[in-house]
């Protein structure tokens, strides 16, 4: 990896996290007066013209725009009109549920994706093959509110094995991450077959056969690490959906993470909160970017030297 | 020319497979059609074939199940909390997400498909300045976008419609600008553009149709997603808005009776559901009679 590649990706992480505070500046005020907005409609003239003084409201746009930018990096970014606490605080406060959301479903989704993803691959144009794409295709059509439901309807009211919302036990953890994993498992499972079977017909395998090498050797050491690659790309690409798709999880099972806190301020119009989500979001986002373009040039030494070479764009 | 060569036959593929020979053509393929086929029909009849007004109420015939559980054949699916009959307000449904969903693709695709010609044809600047906009938009989780957009402005149907209508630009115009660039480097575009052609002409008559097939396979990929999008954002309440219906609006709804009347909710949710899968597995069949190879080209596609 050298110095010029990686400080490109960081230049254009630096300018898609510039778009998003530009898009959520430009939006807010295009929407009308914040203050307006953001605060209850009974709150008296005094109050709200010290919030135009405190946000600035009263300056020009480019003054406004510095000042906001100013108030990002300081992190004070407004108060939240339902319970008049920080609204970095209050959202701040969801996130370890949503990591613990994410992280659980991230594990279900490849440890059971990549193994499907193989096992179609070695077993091309099988019944084994179809049965495991079959599924997967289901999977991924599957709108996962929907099978929130079904799992809602069989397990918590048919069943009554597992709550149907809230949080705090690990009971209350297995229907979303089950929903969350069976939507994502799909896609993961069909990359992984995909590029296993470009990589499986590759000269360099029957060079590895012949060598005699053994056949999990073959599959784990010289197929999978270069299966990964397009693999890891496309998670990087599946992330955002996936931050999309945790939104209405979380809803659907009433669990207090950022996504339900996310659609509930949307619904109430608390900007201030909403504001801080969007840009949380962002900034994970470039952040997953970053990470999958650096592990990539990790896999694959050829990436950093033709980008460095200015000859992929 | 280069483009009869390769454009003709594969659609000669295609029609062959869909018109010609129908024993070859798979089982599941042949359902899928049938159920889009249904959903095509009870969308554009809706108004002709439900048996009430999709906000006709009867208080008295309220929560009634539906014929299979005991109900009666007044109301095949029963009654919501409203008394209003569960069929004609499914039929009501899947007309509004359709249409949204169709509306929806087609100003992605025309919108996204534009600009990636423009960005190929001007290069340089204008071409620097639409990759990243659509290197943006591709970082940041659209659902995220659209419910910022409508907590900021509020919900209206344009509005909700013109989001809908942005979701998947950003993949058109990045697939276009490649195609056209690669399209323009190729003999024929150069042979027609030495003849005096107008540019627009060379794109409309003669790149457009050989890209289109790949245009194609694109929105096969992009409408099951538009679906899901719009769904998606009805049943959590930020949608399509009572009185009107929707798909996701009808399950979403019907979330507050599933220990009651789950009736109402669930055909919805597998109306959703069957058409979602009915055009993916269409979609996989299709891409694999066009391009037969096509798991190379994801690959493809997925690498830097």
């Amino acid at each position: 990896m050298n110095a010029g590649f990686v400080l490109t990706k960081l230049l254009r992480c630096a300018a898609t996290l510039f778009l998003a505070l530009t898009f959520v500046f430009v939006v807010l005020r295009l929407s009308g007066d914040p203050v307006e907005r953001m605060l209850p409609d009974d709150t008296p003239p005094e109050v709200q013209e010290r919030y135009r003084e405190m946000w600035g409201l009263d300056r020009s746009l480019p003054e406004q725009f510095v000042g906001y930018l100013r108030s990002v990096v300081t992190g004070d970014l407004g108060f939240s009109f339902r319970d008049g606490r920080e609204a970095t605080e209050v959202v701040m406060e969801r996130v370890p549920a949503t990591l613990t959301l994410a992280s659980l479903a991230l594990a279900l989704m490849l440890g059971v994706g990549i193994p499907a993803g193989i096992f179609a691959a070695l077993n091309k144009d099988t019944w084994l093959d179809r049965v495991t794409m079959g599924a997967t295709v289901l999977g991924y059509s599957v709108p996962n509110f929907f099978l929130g439901i079904l799992l809602i309807m069989l397990f918590s009211m048919t069943l009554r094995w597992l709550p149907s919302s809230g949080s705090g036990s690990w009971q209350h953890l297995v229907m979303p991450v089950v929903t969350y994993g069976t939507a994502y498992a799909g896609t993961v499972a069909r990359f992984t077959r995909s590029s296993m079977l470009e990589v499986l017909g590759q000269p360099f395998m029957r060079t590895a056969w012949a060598k005699g090498v053994r056949w999990r050797a073959r599959v784990l050491g010289h197929a999978l690490p270069n299966a990964a690659i397009p693999l890891v790309t496309v998670m990087g690409i599946r992330i955002g959906a996936m931050i999309g798709g945790a939104t209405v999880i979380e809803t659907v099972f009433g669990y207090p993470g950022v996504g339900s806190l996310l659609v509930n301020s949307v619904a109430q119009r608390d900007l201030a909160v909403v504001q801080v989500i969007v840009l949380l979001i962002a900034f994970t986002m470039v952040i997953v970017n970053l990470c999958v373009d650096l592990a990539y040039t990790l896999l694959d030494p050829r990436v950093a030297a033709l980008e460095a070479r200015g000859g992929a764009k | 020319m280069t483009m009869v060569a390769t454009a003709a036959p594969r659609m000669a593929r295609l029609r062959g497979a869909l018109f010609g020979r129908w024993s070859k053509t798979p089982l599941a393929v042949g359902l899928c059609l049938a159920w889009l086929g249904l959903i095509a029909f009870v969308a554009i009849f809706a108004d002709v074939i439900a048996p009430y007004g999709f906000a006709e109420q009867s208080l008295l015939d309220r929560l009634k199940p539906p014929v299979f559980l005991g109900g009666t054949w007044d109301h095949v699916l029963g009654t919501d909390g409203l008394g209003r009959d569960v069929l004609s307000r499914l039929f009501f449904a899947i007309q509004t997400s359709l249409v949204i969903a169709l509306v929806g693709t087609l100003i992605g695709a025309v919108v996204g498909t534009l600009i990636g010609f423009v960005a190929a044809h001007f290069r340089g600047l204008v071409d620097d300045i639409v990759m990243v906009f659509v290197d943006f938009q591709a970082s940041v989780p659209f659902f995220i976008v659209a419910l910022a957009i409508l907590a900021f402005f509020g919900n209206s149907f344009e509005l909700f419609l013109a989001i809908v209508g942005l979701y998947g630009w950003e993949t058109y115009a990045r697939l276009t600008r490649g195609l056209v660039l690669s399209a323009n480097a190729k003999g024929y575009a150069g042979a027609i553009r030495t003849l005096g052609v107008h540019p627009a002409r060379i794109y409309v008559r003669h790149v457009l149709p050989n890209i289109l097939s790949i245009l194609v396979v694109q929105v096969t990929l992009n409408f099951p997603e538009i679906i899901l999008l719009e769904t998606s954002l009805s049943f959590l309440g930020l949608g399509v808005q009572p009185p009107d219906t929707s798909l996701g609006l009808t399950l979403g709804a019907g979330r507050n009776y599933l220990a009651t009347a789950w009736w109402i909710g669930i055909p919805a949710g597998c109306a959703i559901f069957l058409t979602t899968l009915s055009i993916s597995i269409l979609g996989d069949w299709i891409r694999d009679l066009l391009d037969p190879s096509h798991a190379t080209e994801e690959n493809a596609a997925a690498h830097p």
